[in-house]
């Protein structure tokens, strides 16, 4: 179980928070003028890396607060938290 | 007791005082300090079980929570009962009851022992091959197959033990107090941090506690010695907790470990009540240091599983530990130093031992020189190729291996032995550093896995690290230690050590006999009944992946998880597939390390605990009137209200038809509000909702739906403007959580430019729906001070207003079609307002009702349930709802899907009403819905979502989802059933009141 380190709130239990898919997919600003394939591609494709992948975390019984996580799927390293509308600050 | 099995011994057993057990209902002593396995052995009891699936006789194989075999039934009470349980790891007490599992009518004579005579055609993947067909034939042989599953017997009352969970935080945690972990704890503790030691034993220091040879000594101590000042040191350590029968069952990331700590299992049935039996540790450490030790490897040679045939090191531990010699005719068969030890130990207590027959033709160690100066015979370069004796071991037949080990030369000799302890070297023990995600590698020279990689801050030392020799160990323990916590080293100024044993081995995974392998029977996997031959058979069929062999042939698959048999198992398939040993890597170590109670896993969390019960306010007035309850979600909520002995459909017709005819009251208090503030509020529901917001007046109310960004109906509610920035809204009861969750979302990372406060104010009121014709009346009196005139206070509006001077929201909006009102008190409230209600509807025959005829009588009016009517498949179109989504707006959530190529389609399953061609014929829910019941396979249209006998249509009206059901109108379609096909006529969904004269009539 992981420790995540909330930017909010600091280190708490992975039973605290809710994973919430891929992160820095950004919902068109004018869906109606995409095709279907488009909106497809924003609605449905996500990535399942082996390796370094960017989620989207909620402290859902904390400060209810949404947030970025940077983490290698392959060992469970978490290896950045950051706040939404920021930058990752790893690659 | 038999009292040449019993020898003087050592402090761990209590002479004195006596304890009584009772083994298969019969009476026999051991003393306090036993196990339930040594106690049996001291009574010569070494047949305690039969085997899964040839129910072949079995005995005590090892002496800890490795063992395969000795797996008993514990307590005969039924409340307490608990199959496959390790007799090794049992502590007795007075008055124990255990019992052999697996056997009828007696473990000494067993009806399923003819599974061993059958075995010739019960081969690996048997159930697999053989009933197979016919395909039709499966439930007949289910039956027989489920009958004979299975070991033990599961409890069938509930359990009356008293069971908790408990977090514990540290810097270091060390799993296992044997020699290096009693070394780093102590050098843990006193070097400042805080630490927990935890061993699965009742005792601490191992193996290494009994060890009183002559031939390993620490600073010119004996280790036992030596041992026993380190723990009286520790043990008063200020930073050290220590804790033993503890048990980690998982190490997880991050240093997360869940441990069960045995509390009362070793105390008499009397002395446990009100005490906690076992404790669910949930471990965070900030560093952990596995101490974890070694598994003795038995040897796999032809019926290697016969009771008396035990791990060397376990005839080792029963008698320097328990005093207890586990035969009177001893042989010892080893390939590698290990059994010298234990022939030492039985030599000094002048126990007889018949013969060592080793693999190994050279042997060169002090011990054994030793051993042989005891003129005790060594076979050199031997093996065993059968052993003799049913219910227990009588005699063994040894032949001499070839060079290469491949094959064995010469003449049989025949040897008598009633006990034969065997050791094909160790295993390190590393379960827990696997499940963490460590990751191994193999050691070529001795054959072992040993940890490579570790994936947090944690650290293996000892025989759990491939570290087996006691110099190797404590110098190892030492360095390591000290470099992972980054200490001094002081506490150790110098160890020095003695060992007479030397750590050569000569492994062979399958031992050649003189049979062919198909007449043998080579025990891989004891509890399980997996042979070397099953797994030569699975290879030969074309299996190879180590994960398939192991599921085919079963091994490693029993409650011991193959501790002792899976590296031999992985040994023979690597010689038998001609790779290499570790190429294939292992089957996975899966926690729990040893099986934990499903009382231990619940914790306090049962009976009322088992789950939050959420409560209205008007709660105790709904048990107080005898009503039924429903689980929604969390909720409790009140279902129907049978009156004088009416079942719950006698009930429902009569609170629907009163609704109707007069007045009814709802606790409509679990709906989920969110109070929605905020200049960019009326923009965020334009946004989230398919209708449009902007436009509404404030004390205005507004019926809204919700999708997914998939165009799929999410939730719906009726979302009131309080104010210029300030809008209630109403959930569905289930969906409340969600909801919020979801317009957090959409507010925090899509939107956070906009200006919004979303606040759950669900359990801040109750909420009481009075409708009907008379609730008019009914409120005035309630509230005489509001003009509940049509022209100040039309359907779809809101005033605030006050009841007894506690100010309330009274919305006036309707679920059934009624003129109805809704009141929002503060929930403190909400009881007395509700009885205010009954009084002042008494006069109307005010009828409760509840979550069932609220359901019949939306139904009549055709408004949907989300979650019962839609499924996360139906767009507002689907559902002929096409009026609430705005053709204007610009954007909402969801709204471009809507005309994706698949949500346009006409053949999608759409919401229809359903009229039964027998008006009293009512539906199932959930029935499927066909046209054409003579076409093979029958289409399946879609399928019925709710269904009820209306009162007040006096008939059974239904709806559905059915592709294409929007043209279909009054097309008959099918219901098949079990026996019988019901005729039904599409209809409009709306069943009563289209017109809504009801709902707008001049009260």
């Amino acid at each position: 179980m992981f420790l995540i380190n909330c930017p909010f709130c600091g280190e708490r239990e992975q039973s605290e928070f809710k994973a919430g898919g891929e992160a820095h997919i950004v919902r068109p600003k004018q869906p109606t003028e995409l095709s279907d394939d488009e909106w497809a591609e924003y609605l449905f494709m996500r990535k399942n890396i082996k390796g370094v992948q960017f989620e989207r975390w909620n402290h859902v019984h904390g400060c209810r607060k949404w947030f970025n996580m940077v983490r290698d799927t392959s060992n469970d390293q978490i290896k950045a938290v950051y706040k939404m509308g920021e930058k990752p600050p790893v690659k | 007791m038999s009292n040449n099995l019993r020898f003087k011994t050592s402090k761990f057993i209590d002479e004195t005082y006596r304890v009584s057990f009772k083994f298969n209902n019969k009476t026999y002593f051991g003393f306090k300090g036993d196990t339930l396995a040594s106690a049996l052995l001291a009574n010569g009891i070494h047949l305690v079980g039969r085997s899964f699936k040839y129910h072949r006789p079995r005995g005590i194989m090892t002496s800890g929570s490795e063992e395969p075999n000795a797996i008993i039934q514990l307590h005969d009470n039924s409340s307490r009962t608990e199959p496959n349980v390790r007799a090794t790891e049992v502590e007795i007490y007075e008055g124990l009851v255990a019992s052999s599992q697996n056997c009828w009518p007696s473990v000494n004579f067993d009806i399923g022992g003819i599974n061993n005579l059958l075995s010739p055609i019960l081969p690996a993947g048997f159930y697999y091959k053989t009933f197979m067909w016919p395909a039709s034939f499966w439930e007949k042989y289910e039956y027989f197959i489920r009958k004979s599953a299975g070991l033990g017997k599961s409890p069938k009352e509930a359990d009356p033990d008293i069971y908790e969970h408990k977090y514990i935080h540290c810097d270091v945690l060390v799993i296992g107090a044997g020699i290096s972990g009693i070394m780093a704890a102590k050098m843990a503790a006193k070097n400042g941090f805080k630490t927990l030691l935890v061993d699965e034993k009742s005792y601490l220091g191992g193996s290494s506690i009994y060890d009183n040879s002559e031939f390993s000594k620490i600073n010119n101590q004996i280790t036992s010695s030596w041992l026993e000042k380190e723990i009286n040191e520790i043990s008063k350590l200020e930073n050290l907790e220590i804790k033993t029968r503890t048990s980690v069952a998982a190490f997880h990331g991050y240093n997360f470990l869940l441990a069960r700590e045995n509390l009362t299992d070793h105390l008499p049935i009397n002395q446990r009540e009100n005490k906690v039996r076992q404790r669910l540790l949930k471990i965070r450490a900030k560093k952990v240091i596995t101490a974890t030790g070694s598994i003795e490897r038995p040897l796999i040679f032809d019926n290697n599983d016969r009771p008396g045939i035990m791990l060397s090191s376990a005839v080792k531990r029963y008698i320097d530990l328990y005093g207890v010699a586990c035969g009177e005719n001893n042989i010892l068969f080893t390939n590698n130093d290990t059994a010298y030890e234990t022939a030492m130990s039985l030599i000094q207590r002048g126990i007889k031992i018949n013969a060592i027959i080793d693999n190994r033709e050279q042997i060169d160690s002090k011990i054994s020189y030793e051993v042989e100066k005891n003129n005790i015979k060594i076979y050199k370069g031997y093996t065993v190729v059968d052993t003799y004796g049913y219910r227990r071991i009588n005699k063994i037949s040894i032949m001499k291996l070839s060079k290469d080990g491949q094959t064995v030369i010469g003449d049989k000799t025949k040897l008598n032995c009633d006990c034969l302890g065997v050791s094909g070297g160790w295993t390190p023990a590393v379960h827990l550093f696997t499940q963490s995600g460590g990751k191994l590698k193999f050691r070529e020279e001795d054959q072992v896995f040993i940890p490579n990689v570790y994936p947090s801050d944690q650290i293996s030392i000892g025989s759990c690290n491939g570290d087996f020799g006691l110099e190797e160990i404590i110098k190892n323990t030492l360095s390591s230690i000290k470099k992972f916590l980054d200490i001094d080293n002081s506490e150790y100024k110098t160890v020095e050590t003695i060992s007479g044993l030397n750590q050569s081995k000569r492994n062979i995974w399958l031992l050649p006999s003189d049979k062919s392998i198909g007449k043998t029977k080579s025990f891989v996997d004891y509890q399980n009944d997996a042979t070397a031959k099953d797994i030569k058979l699975a290879l030969r069929e074309g299996f190879r992946s180590i994960e398939h062999v192991k599921r085919y042939t079963t091994t490693g698959m029993g409650t011991d998880q193959g501790k002792l048999g899976n590296m031999h198992a992985l040994g023979i398939i690597s010689e038998t597939a001609g790779t290499k040993m570790g190429e294939h890597g292992t089957t996975t170590f899966r926690p729990p390390y040893t099986p934990l109670t499903f009382g231990t896993i619940v914790g306090r969390n049962v009976g009322e605990f088992f789950d939050i019960f959420r409560r209205t306010p008007i709660h105790d007035w709904h048990v107080a009137n005898n009503a039924e309850f429903e689980n929604v979600g969390q909720w409790k909520r009140a279902w129907y209200y049978p009156k004088d002995n009416e079942n719950m459909h006698q009930a429902v017709q009569r609170e629907s038809k009163a609704a109707r005819d007069s007045a009814g009251i709802l606790d409509a208090s679990t709906l989920g509000k969110i109070d929605i503030q905020g200049t960019d509020a009326s923009e965020f529901l334009n946004r989230v909702y398919t209708n449009a917001w902007s436009k509404l007046a404030i004390g205005k109310c507004r019926y809204g739906l919700m999708l997914n960004e998939d165009g799929m109906v999410y939730d719906d509610g009726v979302t009131t403007r309080l104010g210029e920035n300030h809008y209630i809204m109403t959930t569905t009861t289930g969906g409340a959580a969600n909801v919020l969750g979801k317009l957090e979302d959409y507010l925090q990372t899509e939107w956070p430019e906009l200006d919004v406060y979303l606040s759950s104010v669900t359990d801040h009121f109750a909420t009481i729906s009075v409708c009907g014709p008379n609730s008019k009346k009914i409120v005035s009196k309630v509230i005489p001070d509001l003009d509940l005139s049509d022209e100040k206070f039309p359907h779809m509006s809101f005033k605030n207003s006050k009841i007894d001077n506690i100010k309330c929201r009274i919305m006036r909006i309707s679920f059934t079609g009624e003129h109805s009102y809704e009141i929002n008190i503060q929930a403190n409230f909400g009881k007395s307002v509700w009885e205010k209600c009954m009084e002042a509807g008494k006069d109307f025959n005010i009828t409760p009702y509840g979550t069932e005829t609220m359901h019949l009588l939306r139904a009549e009016k055709g408004f949907i349930i989300v979650g019962q009517d839609t499924d996360a498949t139906l767009t507002p179109i689907d559902l002929q709802m096409d009026w609430i989504v705005s053709k204007k707006k610009y954007d909402f959530i969801g709204k471009r899907s809507l005309y994706r190529s698949d949500t346009i389609r006409e053949d999608r399953k759409q919401l229809v009403g359903l009229l039964t061609e027998n008006p009293e014929e009512v539906l199932e829910e959930g029935a499927q819905i066909v046209a054409d019941i003579k076409k093979s396979p029958i289409e399946m249209l879609g399928h019925v979502t709710s269904s009820y006998y209306s009162p007040n249509l006096k008939k059974s009206i239904a709806l559905g989802v059915v592709k294409g059901g929007k043209n279909m109108l009054g097309q008959k379609l099918i219901i098949p059933m079990e026996n019988k096909n019901i005729n039904v006529t599409v209809a409009d969904p709306v069943f009563l009141d289209k017109e809504g004269e009801r709902l707008n009539a001049k009260l």
